[in-house]
């Protein structure tokens, strides 16, 4: 027997990597339920100390997420007449009446539209320019590609100044616009550098066979490549969806209401009448949703994507 | 159909001469047959043909007319790659359907069903139609991919080395319903390959191709019984020919150095003596492996015959071929 054996593990190896996993998932997932399970706590839980693991649920940090509240004092509560609806009593029991819808909903709808149209852009232009590059005599295309990769090189924060300056110029401060176009400007170098990898991988026999059989150059491509590269396409708007949707400090600077997105949005949170963590985690938990969606959606594309080239099909 | 004709194409990529000064013509309803090693040109001309490579210098004429100017969908013409060929994400129907589905075609839904259910049939791969292109064997994809030119009714159909990766039994099947549905549709066929039975049995046209040079052009009676070279007569014939020393054998012409011969040239009673080596039954034919001195030399004899290694026979050329130190044929009486 050698040393390197391509044969069953062992059971012990078997446990130790099982080990390994659990002990992995339950470091990185410990945060994500704990953000989950204070998202259903009352305020006081959220911060009793020690903390609580067992707690009755409540739905009022969603209520406060969603409202904004005023307080009431208890011999004003004997005046109002009794709550119709779940969410007003809750508001009632805090003692609180609520005043209106709160912005939350508007903030997500906004990071929405600028990560799923950031996301589209990217994959947009980044399939043509990889296509280009990846089939066609580009001039001095090694240095366009060595170019696009270079805006990579900084993080992108450092040219947030003049951002800032040319945004004002161009009326792009506080706009979805404004901030799809940003995304997309800096999710373009890995989108061209990953797809082109992709691209390149799919062999050229399939479109010149397209070609003589009748087909022009674009429709070659939309309907030989593209299906080919699905794969690589998923993977990559994963990535840009992420990049998009994470975003924070641009999101601070350029954006203040309009087009303001969720991650600046949720931190003022807490502003509004005493320490709301409940809220707060309420909302970090719905934030997750979309990206959950739509890694899971596309998780199959996404697990061969990034073994993609390592096994000859 | 068409007639395809070649002017004087030549084209390099990078210090590679792919192709030098070669003019040809494909008559309309010919099958021509390109021969020629790895790296003789062949593919590259089906290429230039198809459009998919635009050539450095020359012309290339459809019909008598420069097609420089048509994109490959334009020229109307079908063509089987040596691999690669199947559109992976669809399956063996979508990949039969996809040129009558083109924008050139807009071939009507039940036309299309018709015409893919005939090809399959002819084919044998009805039973695979549904599933998907990758979930096929070597022979099978070959198949489809030969199905997938055989679909539509083009100018031309392009075909490189496209039996090669099937088995003896389907390939000599094939072999024959190509010629049969050629004949049949009166296609012109520009086909290339390595098998030189594929050449003798289907080919009206054979042009042999060496280091991009079109060095002979004929029917392939031609090319076997008068070649213009060493490498033309090479080309042709199993056994291959034997080249040897002219001066073994008395008769040579002036500046003949190396003499061929083919099994039929050999003619077995008297003359220079030779040991016979292996003696291979083929059932059919019997191989004679035999060494004069120190030259082997390969021959056919009568299936049934009684030699064995050891023996020593005499014989004499008939009417052999005579080549010059080039390579270059030496016609007697010319």
């Amino acid at each position: 027997m050698s040393g390197f054996s391509v044969t069953e593990p062992s059971k012990r190896q078997k446990w130790f990597a099982g080990l390994l996993v659990i002990t992995y998932a339950v470091v990185t997932l410990l945060p994500l339920l704990w953000i989950i399970a204070t998202g259903f706590k009352s305020p006081a839980d959220s911060i009793s100390y020690p903390p609580k693991v067992l707690f009755e649920p409540t739905l009022e940090g969603y209520v406060n997420l969603f409202s904004t509240r005023t307080r009431i004092t208890p011999s004003m509560r004997e005046t109002l007449v009794e709550p119709t609806t779940w969410y007003e009593q809750i508001a009632r029991d805090s003692g609180t009446v609520i005043a209106g819808p709160s912005r939350y909903g508007q903030r997500f709808l906004n990071s929405v539209i600028i990560g799923f149209g950031s996301t589209f852009l990217s994959i947009f232009f980044g399939t043509l320019a990889a296509y280009a590059f990846s089939r066609f005599k580009v001039p001095i295309k090694e240095d366009l590609l060595f170019f696009i990769l270079s805006t990579r090189m900084m993080p992108p924060i450092a040219v947030a100044i003049p951002i800032f300056l040319m945004f004002r110029q161009l009326g792009l401060n506080d706009t979805q616009l404004g901030m799809i176009l940003l995304y997309t400007a800096v999710n373009l170098s890995l989108s061209v550098w990953l797809l082109k990898g992709f691209i390149d991988e799919i062999p050229l026999e399939y479109e010149e066979a397209a070609l003589i059989d009748g087909y022009t150059r674009f429709q070659a491509f939309y309907k030989v490549v593209l299906p080919q590269a699905a794969t690589g396409i998923a993977s990559t708007a994963i990535f840009c969806l992420i990049f998009a949707w994470n975003e924070y400090a641009f999101a601070v600077l350029l954006t203040s209401g309009t087009a303001q997105t969720a991650p600046p949005f949720i931190p003022t949170i807490i502003g509004i009448g005493g320490q709301d963590w409940p809220a707060v985690a309420a909302g970090a938990t719905i934030f997750l949703i979309p990206v959950m969606i739509f890694t899971i959606l596309l998780r199959k594309h996404l697990l061969s994507g990034i073994t993609f080239g390592a096994v000859r099909k | 159909m068409a007639e395809v004709s070649l002017q004087n194409v030549s084209k390099s990529f990078g210090d590679q001469v792919a192709l030098e000064n070669v003019t040809m013509t494909v008559p309309d309803g010919s099958f021509v047959v390109l021969l020629g090693p790895t790296g003789a040109g062949k593919t590259t001309i089906l290429r230039m043909v198809s459009g998919l490579d635009k050539p450095d210098s020359g012309q290339i004429l459809i019909n008598g007319e420069d097609a420089a100017s048509q994109s490959p969908a334009e020229r109307n013409m079908a063509m089987v790659f040596q691999q690669y060929s199947l559109y992976p994400h669809l399956s063996v129907r979508q990949n039969l359907a996809f040129p009558l589905k083109s924008p050139m075609l807009r071939t009507p839904e039940d036309e299309i069903i018709r015409k893919v259910d005939a090809v399959a049939e002819t084919l044998q791969i009805s039973h695979k139609l549904d599933n998907k292109a990758t979930e096929l064997s070597g022979g099978e994809m070959q198949r489809v991919s030969i199905g997938r030119a055989l679909v539509r009714k083009p100018q031309i159909f392009l075909m490189d080395e496209p039996l090669s990766s099937l088995d003896a039994k389907l390939r000599s099947d094939l072999r024959i319903e190509l010629k049969r549905i050629q004949a049949s549709l009166g296609a012109t066929m520009l086909y290339v390959t390595h098998d030189q039975v594929e050449a003798m049995t289907m080919a009206t046209h054979v042009g042999v191709l060496d280091h991009g040079k079109l060095v002979q052009f004929g029917s392939p009676r031609e090319i076997y019984e008068d070649p213009v070279s060493i490498y033309s007569a090479s080309r042709l014939g199993s056994p291959k020919i034997n080249i040897l020393p002219a001066e073994i054998f008395p008769g040579a012409p002036n500046g003949a150095t190396s003499i061929g011969l083919r099994p039929e040239h050999i003619s077995i009673g008297e003359g220079v003596e030779v040991k016979v080596g292996r003696v291979e039954h083929l059932g059919d034919q019997t191989r004679l492996h035999l060494k004069i001195g120190e030259l082997d030399l390969m021959t056919l004899t009568d299936p049934h015959t009684k030699l064995t290694r050891g023996d020593t026979l005499s014989f004499l050329p008939r009417n052999p071929l005579y080549f010059d130190a080039n390579g270059v044929r030496i016609k007697l009486g010319a």
